[in-house]
């Protein structure tokens, strides 16, 4: 083996075959991404932060740093402590109800009944159309006037035609409109979300646990439900994100009122920063939203890793 | 000419090093064997015998040249892949067709190329199917087919057979040698396997821990182990290794009889073989067992063929064997690297 | 038996809830669109049918007498640049992503993925300032800009998890067989990726057209906005809403999410389930 051989040149390119720059390919393919998202979400987020130290105003369009004021003048604000509690309301109440119904939808998908194709078309229309459509469409089923959901009531009995609940008009009803409204979005992804999970689980760990003499109950909830769980926690996780942050279900169907009673962050920033011109309270008010999105993050990341399916 | 050498052989993966110094010589026309357990550095190598890999250091010679400057294209080599990697979303026509099409080869000659290839691997009637649509067996043979079609110096193989099911891997190894001999490319096939290894190679080499253990003819290799490593790697059930006097005492399970069977020579090694329990294969028994007074209660095994009727061997007796002073092989105790006999 | 009776009645009542719930809007949306004014706004009537015979008048409104069409038309543009945009940025994105060894891999694609959460409702004010910056203020042009910035984070984890399930092994085929990388990404992993990343194409299809708060507040005039903006807003003349042009117009604009959804969603779960189930 002490022979000498010549050593062998590719001809062409003298940059070296490919897999010698795998690294430097790698990097510049993801480049163009991450240069997107950090000049229109990293930068404007870091301005975001400017302006709500500033006193920026439409008007006045002056960058004078204020400290600290935006924050404390829009968390003394009694609007404002009522949205927040509006916000928390809104949020946790319609997830509550669309795991509930998305559990119940789910179960009823799995069982092989004639017409289940049809039935799943139609329990993911909520969540197919857009929310503008969808909205408009609620706002008419619960007109002051003619709404159909009054109609029944009447007709059932329930509620005399003189005094019937205003659904949009009056402050605790709005909020459980919008609360119902969002279930209404939100509980077909979640019914999606559980079946798949369930369907997920390897026949032969349901078997086991049936040979190892555990109950339909208890192989439920000890085996089935711990093995979905870091799946279901990231659908709960994206609903509450996306259900806290939001504004459009509130602008459309109740545009915050009556009185602020359903009145959400969101909705107010767009008020308050983008209507008013504020822009630095605006800005404040957004940032609300941030620590929300820390901890939902932190949970997120966890139930991410955690996944077995 | 189409040697393969491969020289002071290196390959790190971050703080991991899977290659340790391989120095290896593939012979013109040989069908060589990497055999060795998962993570011995088998498939890496042959990694960067093709190409796929760049050694941390050291030189692969393909032929007359050193070809670490070359993408695999420009080496010579073809390879199948264990899961034969066939391109799902053509036809097996336009999957052998491939190579060739990247060549840039004239249409027709592609067309008489593909043609021959399909021939020699017996699948001319599956070229207008899909993948998806072949079996285990004929997927490997038109992996065979791309690889063959290329006319190439080198076959590499990474594991070919281990997707197919116990009973066709047998008659695959079969072709597969046949293949090769037809043929006469150099040929090198890594496998965990020692029964393929032993049924397919010219040579073997057995790799451990990124190292070359051993390099030899299965005849080499079986009878004459150079360490324990590779003794016990071969053979199933491996061979038994006993501690005495300062060495390893090493014996083939089929060479490990009563003395009843035959005469003992002079130097045989005798021991009292205490039979727990005795399995029924058909062609054979196995008994596995302790030795009294050694290795506190190590098992031992010993094969008996079923013709064999007599002596009688029961479970939970003890029984006088013994081992031909030609069947003794003797390894140091610290090392496990082979020394010669007794005195 | 009784039990089973009672299983029965309560699975049957439970479907019958679900499936009211869900889709009687949809039916209420299709009823309004071809009831006649005088109907429609009649208290005294059955809402749930037809008294007066159907009528095709709100839909001729919807079509003749408001920018419907201009609308849809500007949905179909941005949402044909923003899949561009996405794809020539998450497919090679999502592939280094899959190729990549994992741990730092995995970890880069997540904290793209993240980025998804970071919500319109923080990001408007300042990209509104952006935007009359560049000049694009009111123009359909600046949700072709911003769009991207939620629609790339979710199809390179989605992309990333596609190419992910392609075998290395027909790569290395490829390119032992003499293609280079790029070729061999071209002419082998790409049409092996077909589905997943059409797939991908009508997630951001669907996507763009749903998207509400920065449309709000990007555009204002009426031949600029989108279909779902126009309808919820445009619609209303002097505050008097034409509700049955209206749910004319939602329905219209609505079909295509109900085809697209359905088809669609097998593959989508798998998709978001990173492959798993199927």
């Amino acid at each position: 083996m002490s022979a000498q051989y010549a050593i062998a040149r590719p001809r062409g390119a003298r940059l070296g075959f490919a897999l010698d720059h795998a690294e430097l390919l790698g990097a510049l393919l993801v480049a163009p991404a991450i240069v997107f998202i950090a000049a229109l979400i990293a930068v404007p987020f870091c301005l975001a932060l400017y302006y709500s130290v500033s006193a920026y105003n439409m008007g006045t369009l002056s960058f004078s740093f204020v400290g600290l004021e935006n924050f404390i003048e829009v968390t003394k604000s009694s609007i404002f402590q009522r949205t927040l509690i509006n916000t928390l309301v809104f949020t946790f109440a319609s997830n509550l109800l669309a795991l509930v119904l998305g559990k119940i939808t789910a179960l009823i998908l799995l069982r092989e009944f004639p017409g289940r194709a049809l039935v799943r078309c139609l329990v993911i229309l909520p969540w197919a159309v857009p929310v503008a459509l969808a909205a408009i469409t609620w706002r008419w089923m619960l007109d002051s006037m003619y709404s159909v959901v009054n109609w029944v009531l009447v007709h059932a009995h329930l509620v005399s035609p003189d005094v019937w609940p205003n659904w949009l008009g009056e402050e605790g009803l709005a909020m459980v409109s919008i609360i119902v409204i969002q279930a209404w979005r939100l509980f077909p992804f979640s019914a999606i979300i559980f079946l798949a999970g369930l369907t997920s689980v390897p026949k032969a760990v349901i078997d086991a646990a049936h040979v190892d003499g555990a109950g339909y109950w208890r192989r439920t909830f000890q085996i089935v439900l711990p093995m979905i769980l870091p799946i279901m926690m990231v659908a709960l996780l994206f609903g509450l994100v996306s259900t806290f942050t939001d504004m459009s279900v509130v602008y459309l169907v109740t545009k915050g009122g009556p009185t602020n009673s359903t009145q959400v962050l969101g909705s107010l920033a767009f008020q308050v920063g983008i209507l008013s011109g504020n822009v630095g309270r605006g800005a404040a008010i957004s940032l609300y939203l941030f620590p929300f999105l820390l901890v939902a993050t932190f949970f997120l990341l966890r139930f991410l890793r955690r996944r077995e399916i | 000419m189409a040697q393969v050498i491969a020289r002071r052989l290196r390959k790190d993966f971050g703080d991991e090093r899977a290659v340790d110094g391989i120095d290896l010589e593939v012979r013109d026309g040989e069908f060589m064997v990497f055999l060795g357990p998962s993570g011995c550095g088998k498939t890496t190598t042959l990694r960067m015998i093709a190409g796929l890999e760049k050694p941390t250091s050291g030189e692969i010679v393909i032929g007359s040249s050193v070809v670490n400057e070359l993408p695999p294209r420009s080496r010579g080599i073809a390879m199948v892949f264990q899961g034969y990697g066939l391109y799902p979303h053509l036809k097996v026509r336009d999957n052998i067709a491939f190579p060739l099409r990247t060549q840039g080869m004239a249409r027709e000659l592609i067309g008489k190329r593909v043609q021959w290839a399909a021939g020699a691997l017996g699948i001319t009637r599956l070229l207008d199917r899909k993948p998806r649509q072949l079996s285990g067996g004929e997927q490997q043979r038109v992996a065979l087919a791309r690889a063959l079609v290329r006319e190439p110096t080198v076959f590499l193989l990474d594991e070919p057979l281990s997707n197919l099911d116990a009973k066709l891997r047998t008659s695959a190894r079969n072709e597969l040698k046949e293949f090769q001999r037809r043929i006469g490319t150099t040929t090198i096939y890594v496998t965990h396997d020692q029964v393929e290894a032993m049924g397919l190679g010219d040579r073997i080499a057995v790799l451990e821990h990124g190292r070359v253990r051993q390099v030899g003819t299965p005849k080499e290799i079986y009878d004459d182990p150079a360490n324990t490593f590779v003794a016990t790697f071969l053979g199933a059930p491996p061979m038994n290794l006993l501690p005495r006097g300062g060495r390893i005492e090493g014996f083939r399970p089929e060479n490990f009889m009563h003395r009843d069977l035959r005469p003992a020579d002079a130097g045989a090694a005798r021991y009292d073989f205490t039979v727990r329990r005795i399995e029924y294969l058909g062609n054979e028994r196995i008994a596995y067992g302790t030795i009294n007074g050694h290795a506190n209660g190590a098992e031992y095994t010993a094969r008996m063929p079923a013709h064999l009727a007599e002596p009688a061997v029961r479970e939970g007796e003890t029984y006088p064997f013994t081992v031909q002073p030609a069947d003794l092989r003797y390894f140091d105790a610290a090392t496990g690297e082979r020394v010669p006999g007794p005195a | 038996m009784l039990r089973r009776l009672f299983q029965e009645s309560g699975f049957i009542a439970a479907l019958a809830g679900v499936l009211l719930f869900a889709a009687f809007p949809f039916y209420w949306m299709v009823i309004t669109a071809f009831k006649q004014d005088s109907d429609l706004y009649n208290l005294e009537s059955n809402p749930f049918w037809f008294n007066q015979a159907p009528t095709l008048e709100h839909v001729r409104l919807l079509f003749t007498q408001t920018a419907f069409v201009r609308w849809v038309e500007n949905s179909l543009i941005i949402g044909g640049v923003v899949v561009l945009i996405t794809l020539l940025v998450a497919v090679p994105a999502g592939y280094s992503l899959a190729r990549m060894g994992s741990g730092k891999a995995e970890n880069l694609g997540i904290g793209i993925f993240l980025t998804y959460l970071v919500p319109p409702t923080l990001l408007f004010l300042p990209l509104s300032r952006v935007i009359s910056v560049l000049g694009l203020q009111d123009s359909l042009w600046s949700l072709a800009l911003v769009y991207p910035t939620f629609t790339i984070p979710f199809c390179t984890w989605l992309l990333m998890g596609f190419f992910k399930s392609v075998p290395r092994a027909i790569e290395e085929a490829a390119i032992v067989d003499g293609c280079s990388l790029a070729g061999a990404f071209v002419k082998v992993i790409l049409p092996v990726s077909v589905p997943g990343i059409l797939t991908t194409v009508i997630f951001t299809f669907t996507l763009t057209m749903q998207e509400f708060i920065y449309a709000l507040t990007f555009i204002s005039s009426e031949s600029q906005v989108p279909v779902t903006l126009g309808v919820a807003t445009d619609l209303v003349r002097g505050d008097i809403f034409y509700w049955g042009s209206l749910m004319a117009a939602a329905l219209i604009a609505s079909v295509p999410f109900a085809i697209l959804y359905n088809l669609f969603l097998d593959r989508f779960i798998m998709g978001i389930t990173g492959g798993a189930v199927k």
